[in-house]
């Protein structure tokens, strides 16, 4: 099987990055809080990105950062995907009443801005990671059921859905042994685009102010922190910045490299 | 005007386990072709008609490359030809029709569009002279209001009209040579014989040579001079189509003239019928007429009833009715003593066993995740409990009636050869012990050779097993190999019923009686015979 370059630089970075934030504490030099030097010290051996606005290393807080980030990121895109999917599927088969109602409920979740509503919820629920995880889950299962609906019901109407229905089978053979198998690819290559999503979300959260609290550090949070040093030319803002970049365009590079190679297979969307 | 010689065409294939490599797909085909001439290339899936006839254009349909030989047009070698002088070349001195219409149309513009569309931009006519053309072409090919369809669009006329209008769209230009791939395959009996009659009309009045691409014998001989008989890429026999017809030299050529000869004693009716159906109406909701009316038809045990009509006829949706996925709107189904509940949900797991389905495309009526094994293991675990050993046992068991072997049990749909695919159909319904079976035109999609195997196949499970048959069909020549009753439907009812040796014996109403004769036969001038003769003209025109 050729792997493309482009899906081999997609899955070196990615996986590089799932590696640090998997094993923060025994990478990182130095601990998430301890003031180490002084304010905003250049890249130096001791601190190979400098210190951040109160003398931490830069470094670490950027490591233990990605490693809030993905975790987040990773929890809210499977309970999204957990969701989404379900319903969609379950709106797909039974169709009829059920299919309408959640149908247009999501749809009216979907007509509110997501980081308007987001804002809304944090203002008033105690901003903790668990109510940050719920809250992007929900919000971006709405766009997960839209897709596998659609992938559902484009498999729905198979014949071999039909005979399977003709044979008897229960609504959950139908869903998980004939259904699922087949909406799996586009699926899973849209697992990852969501995941991109969710990276951006949280990190644009945090940098309002209303996602991670600090001393937590994550990428949007370090961001919001050393924000004001780029009138006095200190790159340190911009270092979340490009990791959340990296790994952005890395996992897209990934989920094309998925994607080109369902589109062949048959059964499900193309 | 059209010399083919040695031509070699390739191809590269990427195995699953191996390198990508280059193969030879057509070896070393030769013909040639006179103005006003017809020749029938005629073959198998895979056997390289397509491919042969798009290269008369220089043209490789799906990577393929030409590899070898020479193709003279009017004494030039188009295979030296660059892009530019091919693009001069197609559309103008080369056109094709395709075998389906309805993808070769684009939905968004008017029919008189696209029908002048080559001979414009190539700069054969003006637009209005094109448009004249057009017209002309439209009225002898016998479309309804020449002057008017062409601001048609093209789902607004039927597949037949559409396929006679690609046939203009081919015309118009003034070519020397017409490709024809296919073009009356897709098309129902009776609709296909008013397209075959306008096709050959309008080559013997424009003189173009024609080059008639199609696996059906019957029809070939009625449109063609010449005839090339194609097999896994090399001519197996090629000469006039007396000779080929009437005389054929090689077995292959043999075999196909001679196919359809499965015969099949027709047995009596039995005191209890396995399935009666009575009096069924049935409407789709939210539509005002009805699709099926009154239908009364009776199936017994061990036998086959023949369910034939054309596209529309309301076959399937008969078929809908009895499995109950398409609650009547009047009438009842009696089936072994009992009558079933109209709507498939309140069916119980018996009834849903005893009566199994079988369909006419079988790569998309299986599971493509699924390997052969579990597909045809399911209902034994399903209706029966079976599992582990016995399971096994049984699926091997299966697969020795459908005439395959253990190796298949791990394979998936993608990598079975089309009749393959549909005896695991086959044996999937088997294994759930059915008393009726009902074939949805199960035929309609594969070769004629391999059509006779399921046939064969079918038959010879039913003495078996003692199964019946619900055969729906609209290849009457297939009702003559299998049926013991006959049901002819035309828009939603049955207008003629019983055995099968009273239903196609005179006298005969209106319907049947087109039906009948509009199936192509083996007959050098049949086609003119059969014009002159008709009394009714068929719904699909």
């Amino acid at each position: 099987m050729k792997v493309p370059l482009s899906a081999i630089v997609g899955l070196f970075f990615t996986g590089i990055y799932f590696f640090i934030a998997i094993f923060a504490p025994w990478i990182a030099p130095y601990g998430l809080t301890e003031s180490v030097g002084d304010v905003w010290e250049p890249m130096s051996r001791e601190h190979w990105l400098g210190t951040d606005n109160i003398g931490r290393d830069l470094l670490s807080r950027m490591i233990y950062g990605g490693r809030t980030t993905i975790w987040i990121a990773t929890a809210a895109t499977v309970l999204s995907f957990t969701l989404g999917s379900i319903l969609g599927f379950f709106a797909a088969v039974i169709g009829g009443w059920a299919d309408q109602t959640i149908s247009r409920f999501v749809d009216l979740i979907m007509s509110m801005p997501s980081l308007i509503f987001a804002l809304v919820v944090l203002s008033v629920m105690p901003v903790t990671m668990f109510v940050l995880i719920l809250l992007m889950g929900l919000l971006d299962s709405t766009r997960v059921f839209r897709l596998s609906r659609a992938v559902a019901l484009d498999v729905n109407v198979m014949d071999y859905v039909e005979a399977a229905k003709l044979r008897g089978e229960g609504r959950a053979w139908i869903i998980f042994r004939e259904i699922l198998p087949n909406a799996l690819s586009p699926l899973v290559a849209e697992m990852g685009l969501r995941f991109i999503f969710m990276v951006l979300f949280v990190s644009t959260l945090s940098f309002l102010g209303l996602g991670v609290q600090p001393p937590v550090a994550d990428w949007g949070g370090i961001a919001r922190e050393n924000g004001q040093g780029i009138v006095y030319a200190v790159p340190a803002a911009l270092m979340p910045a490009i990791a959340i970049a990296t790994l952005a365009i890395s996992v897209n590079l990934v989920a094309d490299w998925v994607l080109n190679r369902t589109t062949s297979l048959k059964g499900g969307r193309g | 005007m059209l010399k083919v010689r040695n031509l070699k065409i390739g191809a590269t294939v990427y195995p699953p386990n191996a390198k990508p490599h280059d193969i030879e797909i057509v070896h070393g085909v030769s013909f040639n072709l006179e103005r006003g001439k017809v020749l029938g290339l005629i073959g198998e899936s895979g056997a390289g008609k397509s491919t042969i006839g798009l290269s008369a254009m220089a043209y490789g349909r799906g990577g393929v490359e030409i590899t070898g030989g020479e193709v003279w047009l009017d004494g030039v070698d188009i295979l030296t030809h660059g892009m530019g002088d091919l693009r001069k070349l197609r559309g103008a001195d080369v056109t094709y029709v395709s075998q389906s219409a309805a993808a070769s149309f684009n939905p968004a513009k008017r029919i008189m569009e696209q029908v002048t569309e080559a001979a414009i931009a190539q700069g054969k006519f003006s637009r209005r002279k094109a448009e004249i053309r057009a017209v002309e072409l439209f009225n002898k090919l016998g479309l309804p209001d020449p002057e008017k369809i062409g601001t048609r669009y093209p789902h607004q006329v039927s597949g037949g009209q559409l396929q006679r209008c690609m046939t203009a769209l081919a015309l118009c230009p003034a070519p020397n040579l017409v490709v024809f791939d296919e073009p009356t395959t897709a098309l129902d009996v009776t609709t296909q014989i008013d397209v075959l009659q306008a096709i050959k009309s309008a080559i013997q009045d424009s003189g173009v040579a024609a080059i008639y691409i199609t696996h059906d014998l019957a029809v070939v001989a009625q449109v063609s001079d010449d005839i090339m008989v194609l097999k896994m890429g090399k001519t197996v026999e090629y000469g006039p189509v007396e000779q080929i017809i009437n005389n054929p030299k090689e077995e292959y050529t043999k075999a196909l003239v001679s196919v359809r000869s499965i015969y099949h004693q027709e047995k009596a009716p039995t005191v209890n019928p396995v399935l009666t159906v009575k009096d069924i109406s049935a409407r789709y909701s939210g539509t005002t007429s009805d699709v099926l009316s009154g239908i009364n038809v009776e199936l017994h045990p061990g036998q086959t009833l023949a369910v034939v009509g054309e596209s529309g006829s309301g076959k399937s949706t008969l078929a809908r009715v009895i499995t109950g996925l398409l609650p009547p709107k009047t009438g009842q189904i009696d089936f072994l003593k009992r009558t079933l509940s109209p709507d498939l949900n309140n069916r119980t797991k018996e009834d849903m066993r005893e009566l199994q389905m079988i369909y006419q495309m079988a790569d998309v009526a299986m599971n493509p995740r699924q390997t052969v094994g579990t597909i045809i293991g399911r209902p034994l675990e399903f209706y029966f409990g079976m599992r582990g050993a016995e399971k096994s046992k049984r699926v091997k068991e299966l697969l020795d009636e459908i005439e395959m072997g253990d190796g298949f049990i791990d394979r998936y749909p993608a990598e079975l050869s089309g009749g393959q695919k549909q005896r695991v159909c086959i044996a999937r319904s088997l294994a759930a012990k059915p008393k009726l079976i009902i074939c949805d035109e199960v035929t309609s999609a594969l070769d004629p050779l391999v059509a006779d195997g399921i046939l064969k196949l079918l038959l010879d499970l039913q003495k078996r097993e003692g199964v019946a048959y619900l055969f729906i069909t609209h290849d009457l020549a297939t009702v003559r190999a299998i049926a013991d009753s006959i049901a002819v439907m035309y828009q939603g009812q049955v207008v003629r019923y019983g055995r099968k040796s009273e239903v196609l014996s005179p006298p005969f109403d209106d319907y049947t009686d087109l039906l009948l004769s509009s199936v192509p036969e083996m007959k050098l001038g049949w086609l003119e015979e059969v014009t002159a003769n008709r009394k009714m003209v068929s719904a699909g025109n």
